[in-house]
């Protein structure tokens, strides 16, 4: 088997706990992303989701393991690694321009200043953003209006692997419905690979090719991986009308909900931890036999 | 009537007012000189026609002022130059001593700021300058510098430095860390972080220090001129009280208020521009 595009490779993190010993949060945790991807990885608060999206952004370093992009193993922060963080982390005191054009310029060293705002302006309009709104500061706008300066900020710079910790999460569900679809429109005009954390289990089928199910910690473990399977382009309205929709939704449900807690604390036996892959389709059963078609299937492959 | 005024109107009559009314009442206090023509016999031979030293009525202080603005930069020799050269000699002691502290407070707080190690060792060094009364530096550099006006200047330099220094370090050290990430994923260099993440984020909390810091300079400066002599403000105030000139001296003690206000107007203006809401 082939390396994936992102291979994360036993990787373990422990921190002190106050108390003299460790409290590892979880421990040779290995996955992978193929390029092009949009995974998104679902768990409780605490079960180590986000220090996971630090060691991917290199703002943190892990206790051991690698994470290995594109053939190179990663070390410290890099513009090929794109962060959207909650708080939109927008430079308050630069107009909305100025934000997207700071990482350009960062970027791209060699434009010329029109060069870079043309840019900035394109990825701008992409989520909605045109006319004197570009010239607004960041206290001046709305929360999904940050939010989504924050995308254009990431996409404009074309990184290997955008990293989204929970952007949504701050944001009222209509707000955060109009910015999903925006999202999943600019996503598929690229070929962007994306990595993202989330609470919200409908955000996550609707936008992700996968998603990574992480049990509680402590000694938490990416448990599932779960392939959605169901075609795009997607829309909102329409994939809850997918037969595929609630079977999956469902299992997650039932995971977050229960299994999450019951596969919590086991302790490794120091063997790397593999998600097991968990596919779901009801449509090729629902036109074969509808009625003895099993419920649920796991392929392990 | 009033109602129909905004607040700043109103604000302003009543100022005018107040103003008037302190003078009307300075004015009625001061006892009027008697006509000699008026003087008991006792009063003449006890020199009782002799103009006398008092406090002056504002009528004079205000055709003192008048005189004084109307040729500020003139120069009669050594004790007789215009208000303008005065307070031109001051601010320009000020601001010599006063960009030196900044050259040297604000690049140690933004290194005090970044680093624990750095905070902790020069920490103790701090607070044992800082609450020192910066006259109290003069005679120590009289001796060392050997001239009365670099130790002017140095006086004030070592008075606007610390409240510069601790505000840096403390708008340095309480950047956002989310900011400071923002800049690690875009791999900003350090002096680019510095500059264009760091600098920006602390901007208001070190130009609240320096806004301080012009304060006390030109508090301070007044004192350290009455000390080493020879020009400046408060030279000036103290050398109109040794010829008993008190007209002199209250038009000198306004001028001192009215050129500390645009000073701070200055960098209050200043604050503004590099304000900035979260």
């Amino acid at each position: 088997m082939s390396k994936p595009f992102l291979s994360i490779d036993r990787l373990t993190q422990q921190f002190p706990d106050g108390q003299g010993g460790t409290l590892t949060v979880f421990e040779n945790a290995s996955f992978g992303i193929e390029q092009g991807e949009f995974v998104c990885i679902l768990g409780h608060s605490g079960c180590g989701k986000s220090t996971i999206m630090n060691i991917l952004a290199g703002l943190a370093e892990p206790t051991s393991g690698a994470v290995t992009m594109d053939g190179a193993e990663i070390s410290g922060p890099s513009l090929d690694r794109g962060v959207v963080f909650q708080n939109y982390s927008l430079l308050p005191w630069l107009s909305t321009l100025k934000n997207v054009t700071f990482g350009v310029k960062a970027r791209e060293p060699g434009w010329t200043k029109s060069e870079v705002e043309a840019h900035a302006r394109k990825y701008l309009a992409m989520v909605g953003l045109e006319g004197d709104v570009v010239h607004r500061k960041p206290s001046q706008l709305s929360g999904g209006m940050r939010q989504r300066v924050s995308i254009a900020r990431a996409f404009a710079n074309h990184p290997k692997l955008l990293l989204l910790d929970e952007p949504f999460g701050a944001l009222d569900a209509l707000t955060r419905g109009t910015i999903q679809d925006e999202l999943l429109k600019i996503w598929g005009g690229t070929e962007q690979t994306v990595f993202m954390i989330t609470h919200d289990i409908d955000e996550a089928i609707l936008l992700a090719d996968r998603i990574l199910l992480m049990t509680n910690g402590p000694f938490a473990r990416v448990s599932e991986s779960v392939e959605i399977t169901i075609p795009r382009p997607r829309n909102r309205t329409e994939i809850v009308e997918h037969p595929n929709y609630y079977a999956i939704r469902n299992h997650l449900v039932h995971f977050l909900g229960l299994r999450s807690k019951e596969l919590a604390g086991q302790q490794g036996d120091g063997a790397e931890q593999r998600p097991t892959p968990v596919r779901i389709d009801k449509t090729a059963a629902a036109e074969a036999d509808p009625e003895t078609a099993p419920p649920l299937r796991a392929v392990n492959d | 009537m009033l109602d129909n005024l905004s607040v700043n109107q109103r604000a302003a009559i009543l100022s005018v007012v107040m103003l008037v009314v302190g003078l009307l009442i300075w004015e009625s206090v001061i006892p009027a000189q008697k006509a000699v023509g008026e003087l008991t016999e006792y009063e003449r031979l006890t020199g009782g026609g002799q103009p006398k030293a008092g406090v002056p009525p504002p009528s004079q202080v205000l055709s003192k002022a008048w005189e004084q603005l109307s040729d500020p930069f003139y120069d009669a020799g050594p004790n007789d130059k215009g208000i303008g050269i005065q307070i031109g000699y001051s601010i320009y002691r000020v601001l010599t001593g006063y960009v030196l502290a900044a050259v040297v407070a604000i690049p140690l707080g933004f290194l005090i700021g970044m680093s624990q190690v750095a905070y902790k060792a020069f920490n103790p060094f701090i607070q044992v300058l800082r609450p020192i009364s910066p006259l109290a530096w003069m005679p120590l550099a009289l001796f060392i510098i050997q001239d009365s006006e670099a130790s002017a200047i140095f006086v004030i330099f070592i008075c606007s430095i610390w409240p510069m220094l601790l505000n840096t370090a403390f708008g340095v050290a309480g950047v956002r860390k989310d900011w400071v990430n923002v800049a690690r994923t875009h791999e900003l260099g350090s002096l680019r972080t510095a500059f264009t993440v760091i600098l920006p984020a602390a901007a208001p909390t070190i130009v609240t220090g320096m806004r301080i810091s012009i304060g006390i300079a030109w508090l301070v400066i007044v004192a350290a001129e009455m000390l080493v002599g020879g020009t400046g403000i408060g030279y000036y105030v103290w050398n109109e009280w040794n010829n008993l000139d008190l007209t002199s001296v209250i038009f000198s003690i306004l001028m001192i208020g009215v050129v500390g206000m645009l000073l701070d107007a200055a960098f209050g203006f200043l604050q503004r521009a590099v304000a900035y809401a979260e």
